[in-house]
């Protein structure tokens, strides 16, 4: 709703000139069409936790953190552990962020993330079982410390930067030696998301807050080095030549910020 | 979520699937409509094992008065599974993290349909219950909360029809069923508009190569027009045949 309002009260004179930046084949900040904002990833940001990142795209700043338990498995995956991820919209971090519950555009951030990490099989969940009735649970939560456009996207970096950071923890009987570990984590794969959003008829990855305040569209593509492991359309609507379009973007720009981590 | 593949279950045998069907073939659907007496439009969908209820009520006064806008309509929605719908034990009842997304992502494909110009300072609600469960729920309700839109008389752009085209047993396949959904690699829910053929839904997940989300696309189109001809039909049933309507038995 907070959306809704802001739409209202965005300076037309802004979005004018967006707009006509854009019928140019630029943007207002400068940047190309398929071009993301500067990006930085710092790993192990955090001593607390057993893996961490700091992902910054632009002003856009998410830590991830990596943090292992024991648990009980699911009834119907009794051998593998257990992955939980969760968000955080820090109000701290937008004026439009809210304290209290997650909201739906928390709970949609986490879903997305968590299909990515995953679909791609990032972490082998046999490989967290303990014993009959045991098993380590990875809980990966992500926290929105700055919103300047494109959570999403700097999400899955952070999430992704965290678990090559993380470290195997050490069990002895079924509990976990805090601050031993007996290996990296070594993730499988690196999902990086791409978000698109499509204003008036032209397509721009990495939207800035104002970009995302006028778009008609936007889509999220997940990928690994040779698949796509998750998507996610938001608002609007597009053809299945965007999609696909959209979706060679998305491999383009995933292998050049994965070589980054 | 199907991240481990479970590839000892042969899902697709000599090209049928375990309940017979061909890769592209649809399970049997039946829509309703006009079931309640009490909503403005309504739709009652049986569509392999899932049964789903869905009651649009509006436009009208949109509550809480401060969030109406004074341009359009607001659209809301809410996707609820029952703690009875699936085969294993009594689930928790209210809202899930997974129920929040899905009514969040059904509302937004009704955004781009519903003329809301047409009714500034007010809302139109879209309940959708699943009684039964049996895999696709999500492409089933949006499938059956554009018939119960219809239903209400609310004006629409186009329609809508939906389905999943998953990956199981290395095979694409249309319209998973819950077994098929639960060993499967891959689901791709996809929304497509009846006549300008956007897409207003797609979630992705497993792994599929470009090519096959390509495909994948092409056999969710095909199958949609088959989806759409029994929506078209449930309506002109509607008014073809007056009375109280029969439905879950």
């Amino acid at each position: 709703m907070s959306d809704e309002l802001k739409d209202m009260v965005m300076s037309r004179i802004k979005k004018d000139v967006m707009l006509g930046t854009l019928a140019k084949g630029t943007r207002y900040d400068g940047r190309q069409l398929d071009e993301f904002r500067p990006i930085s990833v710092q790993k192990g940001a955090l001593k607390s936790a057993d893996g961490s990142a700091l992902a910054c795209i632009g002003g856009t700043k998410v830590l991830a953190s990596v943090k292992f338990d024991v648990a009980t498995p699911f009834a119907d995956r009794p051998t593998e552990g257990v992955l939980i991820t969760n968000s955080e919209l820090l109000p701290l971090a937008s004026p439009s962020f809210e304290p209290g519950p997650p909201d739906e555009n928390s709970v949609e951030f986490a879903r997305i993330v968590d299909r990515a990490v995953r679909s791609a099989e990032c972490v082998d969940l046999k490989s967290l079982f303990i014993k009959e009735g045991k098993v380590i649970s990875l809980f990966l939560d992500l926290y929105v410390l700055d919103h300047t456009g494109n959570f999403i996207d700097a999400g899955t970096l952070a999430a992704s930067a965290a678990l090559s950071d993380a470290k195997f923890p050490k069990v002895e009987g079924d509990k976990i030696v805090r601050g031993e570990y007996v290996g990296p984590l070594n993730p499988r794969a690196l999902p990086i998301s791409t978000t698109l959003v499509k204003i008036g008829k032209t397509w721009l990855v990495d939207p800035t807050r104002e970009e995302e305040m006028v778009q008609d569209c936007r889509i999220t593509i997940a990928t690994t080095e040779s698949h796509v492991c998750a998507i996610q359309k938001g608002k609007g609507s597009l053809t299945k030549q965007e999609l696909l379009d959209n979706i060679d973007i998305a491999f383009k720009r995933g292998s050049e910020i994965r070589a980054m981590l | 979520m199907m991240a481990s593949s479970t590839s000892e279950v042969r899902l697709v045998i000599d090209g049928k699937r375990m309940d017979g069907r061909g890769p592209e073939d649809l399970r049997q659907l039946r829509i309703e409509a006009g079931v309640l007496h009490e909503a403005d439009g309504s739709a009652f969908v049986e569509w392999g094992g899932n049964k789903i209820i869905c009651g649009v009520y509006g436009p009208r006064e949109c509550i809480p008065r401060f969030l109406a806008s004074p341009y359009r309509a607001l659209v809301k929605c809410r996707y609820m599974m029952s703690p009875f719908a699936s085969l294993e034990e009594h689930s928790r009842s209210g809202p899930s993290r997974r129920s929040t997304e899905l009514s969040k992502v059904i509302r937004e494909v009704f955004e781009n349909l519903v003329i809301a110009e047409k009714f500034p300072n007010t809302q139109i609600d879209i309940y959708i219950d699943v009684l039964q469960a049996d895999g696709g729920t999500r492409t089933a309700s949006i499938t059956a909360a554009a018939v119960a839109l219809a239903n209400a008389g609310i004006p629409m752009k186009d329609m809508v029809s939906a389905v999943a085209v998953g990956k199981a047993d290395g095979q694409l396949l249309v319209d998973l069923g819950k077994a098929e959904d639960n060993f499967g690699q891959s689901d791709t829910p996809v929304a497509f508009a009846s006549r300008s053929k956007d897409i207003l839904l797609i979630q992705m997940d497993g792994m599929l190569t470009r090519d096959e989300m390509a495909r994948v696309l092409d056999m969710a189109e095909r199958a949609e027009g088959k989806i759409h001809a029994v929506q078209a039909d449930s309506l002109k049933r509607h008014y073809e045949e007056a009375g109280e309507k029969k439905f879950l038995m």
